[in-house]
This record gives C-alpha cells, structure tokens and sequence, in this order.
C-alpha cells in the first residue's frame, strides 16, 4: 500500500532523513520507533506532503489500484487518496468546537448522510467526545484532545492511517485506552495504520512489522514480537 | 440640538457607521487569514462605484442589475489582484506582501486616474433615492434606511456562511493553523480566493450607496474611507468580523455626533478617527472585540 524507496529529508543543512526504505502493506499495523530526533515525524511529514525537502520516491497504492507518487504532492491531495495524518502534538483547532473539528476532518467528502453516521461512529468510538461535543478544542484535556486528533483523522475515511505519537504526554491508563483503540481500528474496521512512537512497549506489543530508527537511518527492522526479544531494542528502548 | 437635528444626526452616523464597516470586513477578513493588511481594499470600493456608474449610465442597464454586476466585477477584481499580487508572495517575508498592496493600490487609483478621467463623475441615483422621507420636522433621506438595512442583511449572510457551511469552516480552520487545515483537505488557495471575493465584493456593495450618499465618484474617493475602515477594523479587533461591525458603528458615530454637538470642529472630522484609534489602542491593545493572535504587524 505504502512503499518508501531511498527517501531523504532534508532541512537546510540537516539531513534528517538519510535513505530509509519502509514497506506498509495493506491491513497491517507498522510503527516506526525511535528516540526524539531519529527521524520518525519527518519522515511521516514527508508521506504527509508537509515536508518540501523530500527525495526520493513515496508509492501510495490506493483503493483503485493505482499508484501515485506522493513526492512532490501538496498535502491537500492526501485525503482524497485515503491517506491521513493525525500530526504530532494533535494540532487540534482551539476555537473551533469538537464536533467542528470533526467535521473539517470530512471536508474532502460531501455524503452528509454517512458523514454523520461516521460521526456517531467516533463518537461511539471516544464517549467522551460525545459529551463535549459542543465544547472549544482548546478546553479538553490532552487525553481528550488525542482522541479528537485520531477522531477527526478517522473523518476523511482514510484507508492508510498514519498517527504521530499518539500517547505523547497521555496518563499510562489512557495511554492503553488509545492503544486499545488503535488495534481495533486495525482488526475490526480494517484500518491499515503507520504509527509513530517513543512508547516502544506498547507500539511494538500492537505492530505487525516495526522499523527502529537512530539518527535518520533504519537500524533495525522485523516483526513486533521479534523485536519485543530483540536485545539491542530491550536495552535501547524497553529499558532492560 | 434639537431632537429633530438629532435623529438625523442618528440616521447619518448610521449610515456612515455601516459604510465603515462593510469595507472594515474586508481588511479583518484578509487579516484573520493571511495576517497582512490589504492596503488595496479602499481601492476596490472605488471601482465598484464607478462599475455601477458605467453600468447604469454607460451600458443603461437598469439600476438593480448595474448593482449586482459592480458586485461580481468588484469580487472578481479581488480574486485577480490577490492571484497577481499576493498568491505569488505567501512563502514571501510578509513585508513584502504588504509593499505589494501598498503598489497596488497606487495602481488601482492611478489607472481609475487614466482611464476614468480625474473629473469627478455624478453617481446615478434613482429616482426614489433622492426624495427625502418627511415625518414632521424630521428630513431623512431613504438611503439612510437603505445603507444599515443593507448592511444588516449582508452581515447577517456573512456571519451565516463563516458559521454554518463548509467553506466558512475551513476559514476559520486556517485563521489558526494552515498546515493542519490543509492535512483536512481544504485547498488553501480556493479559500483564500473566496475571501478577498467576498471583502470585496462588501467594499463594493459600500462603494455603491457611498456613491448614492455622497453622489460624487472620482478615483481616490476610496482613500479616506479606506483609511478610516481600517482604522475601524483595528479598533474593534482586527480579525474579528463583530469586531469591524463595532468598529465601523462606533466610528461613524463618533464622527458624526462630535460635528454635531461641536459645529466649530467640523474641520477636524477625519482627525476622530485617528484620535479614536490612538485612545482605544492605549486601553485595549487587541482592539474591542479581539483576541491575542500572534505574528502583529
């Protein structure tokens, strides 16, 4: 579904992303784990069209089959292809309310019916969303505002989810309460989802396949449950 | 003053007040979104008085008609003047879009300078226009009810299409942050379009009865207006469209009533607004109606 082939990112004089090479099949669950800095948000910037500095080739196969390069593309033509980012550090809109933020999730689509069939759906998904509904973003606690994030990502219907340290600055309950989600996501609604995290327990206990990055580069990649045992990724990032 | 002198006076300051503030939306608009000042607004409201002039007296379209077309060619001149002069500037330092404006507006005016002729023109008024509305002692001209009642229901058609449709959604999406409007989806540059077609197709609904009001057009007729818009637009919390409403009101008022009760300061008419603007400044650095946003120019 999503096929990274050598690419770089770089930023003036950084050179942040060095090469990688990523495979994301359809209904998998892929995280890429790595330390502040390896990489991990430009690269999924980059799949995002956000990042200008971007080489090499991005394939996107989408749900008709064809593939586009995604280098080059303006972040806008994303969600009409199936792809969405729920961005690094939520980037929720303050002043717009909840259910406002969802909707500007669903602005590529014009089904209002299933737009709000898809609304009850989050809101069945996130209870909490449906109670402050008609509250500003900018008043719902970092927990609640994650749940926003994925909600409105989930919006534009996207077959390929890309989520962006989703439990950043989460209390641990909460923390499992999102992980939860994310594998049902995966198993229920057939989401195929790239996650990026530093909570590498949790990511690499849902992932089907995990890529570790360090300083731009890929060192390290394999199955979830592999990399679980794996010494170096024990020691590195399990903490023993 | 007598309360007779002092309805007028009312009815004046609001029609005033409403001009102000239908061109003050189209500067908080383009604020809110791309956070720059649009120093070719005034402009705008010129040419849509002279479309109406040419298109009522020149091409002798009937007069509501000749309205709705100044409209669209003045909407349609602010999309073109932000695809020509601003869209290729948005990666720019700001500064440099607002040197852009500042040429534009030059430009707009000394075009209308050669093509329009300096010559102050008439503006075409109908015929219902000019008979002044007699209750008792009281004289009000019809367009001091037409201006607020049309600038009410043209506010009121704004403020529905920020809040409650899409593209007004994705509006207020991008006033805060771009990069995750435009990860929703929303083509920036449509959006952006459709502003600057709807301050000024405002500014030329105002351009329109500013020109019945004052029946005299000539190409830097917008100037002043246009200052005193913006003027308006800060005053009451640029980014904000209550806020320009409030602003322009206020304005219009205080220009209006301080001529009134005070005669022998008439000359001093165009000072208020800037006086008005230095005091509110002082005491509310934001404007009336507006909220701490960051990159001020």
């Amino acid at each position: 579904m999503l096929e990274l082939r050598d690419m770089h990112v770089r930023y003036g004089g950084i050179h942040a992303v060095q090469g990688v090479n990523i495979t994301v099949n359809k209904g998998e669950i892929v995280t890429l784990i790595g330390a502040n800095g390896a990489g991990k948000s430009s690269t999924v910037r980059a799949v995002a069209g956000l990042v200008k500095g971007a080489s090499g080739s991005i394939m996107y196969t989408g749900r008709d089959g064809a593939a586009t390069e995604l280098i080059g593309q303006p972040p806008e033509r994303m969600v009409p292809l199936g792809l969405a980012l729920s961005p690094e550090g939520r980037r929720i809109l303050p002043h717009l309310t909840v259910s406002e933020n969802l909707d500007l999730g669903a602005y590529s689509r014009s089904d209002r019916k299933a737009i709000a069939e898809d609304k009850e759906w989050i809101y069945g998904l996130f209870p909490r969303l449906k109670e402050r509904h008609w509250q500003k973003g900018g008043t719902l606690s970092g927990g609640e505002q994650q749940m926003l994030a994925v909600g409105r990502a989930l919006m534009s219907r996207p077959d390929l989810l890309m989520l962006d340290e989703p439990s950043l600055g989460l209390a641990p309950i909460l923390v499992q309460e999102i992980f939860e989600i994310i594998r049902r996501l995966n198993t229920e609604d057939g989401k195929t989802i790239l996650l990026i995290e530093q909570n590498a327990y949790a990511a690499l206990n849902i992932a089907h396949k995990a890529y570790i990055l360090e300083v731009g580069n890929i060192v390290l990649e394999g199955s979830g449950k592999d990399l679980l045992q794996n010494h170096k990724v024990k020691e590195a990032y399990l903490g023993g | 003053m007598t309360f007779e002198l002092f309805i007028q006076n009312f009815f004046n300051a609001l029609t005033v007040g409403s001009l102000y503030a239908l061109i003050a939306i189209g500067y908080t608009m383009v604020y809110g979104i791309l956070r720059f000042i649009n120093f070719a607004h005034g402009d705008v409201f010129m040419v849509g008085a002279y479309f109406i002039f040419f298109g009522a007296a020149t091409f002798a379209l009937p007069w509501p008609l000749a309205a709705v077309a100044a409209i669209v060619g003045s909407a349609a001149l602010g999309i073109i003047v932000d695809r020509i002069a601003y869209r290729p500037l948005r990666e720019a330092p700001r500064i440099s879009a607002l040197i852009s404006a500042i040429g534009v507006s030059f430009l707009l005016e000394n075009l209308g300078l050669v093509i329009f002729t300096g010559l102050p023109r008439p503006a075409v008024q109908p015929e219902w226009m000019v008979n002044p509305i007699i209750l008792g002692n009281i004289r009000i001209l019809p367009i001091s009810f037409i201006v607020p009642l049309v600038t009410a229901v043209l506010v009121m058609g704004l403020l529905w299409l920020v809040y409650r449709t899409r593209p007004g959604l994705a509006m207020r999406a991008i006033s805060r942050d771009i990069e995750t409007t435009r990860l929703m989806g929303v083509s920036i540059d449509r959006i952006i379009a459709l502003t600057f077609g709807l301050g000024s197709a405002l500014a030329a609904a105002a351009g329109i009865m500013w020109a019945m009001r004052y029946p005299q057009i000539h190409p830097f007729m917008g100037v002043m207006p246009g200052f005193k818009a913006f003027i308006a637009a800060v005053v009451g919390g640029i980014g904000s469209i209550q806020g320009a409403v409030l602003g322009g009101v206020l304005l219009g008022t205080v220009e209006i009533m301080a001529v009134a009760f005070y005669p022998e300061l008439s000359g001093y008419r165009d000072a208020f607004a800037f006086v008005l603007l230095i005091v509110i400044l002082l005491f509310r650095p934001t404007g009336l109606l507006g909220e701490k946003l960051d990159d001020k120019i």
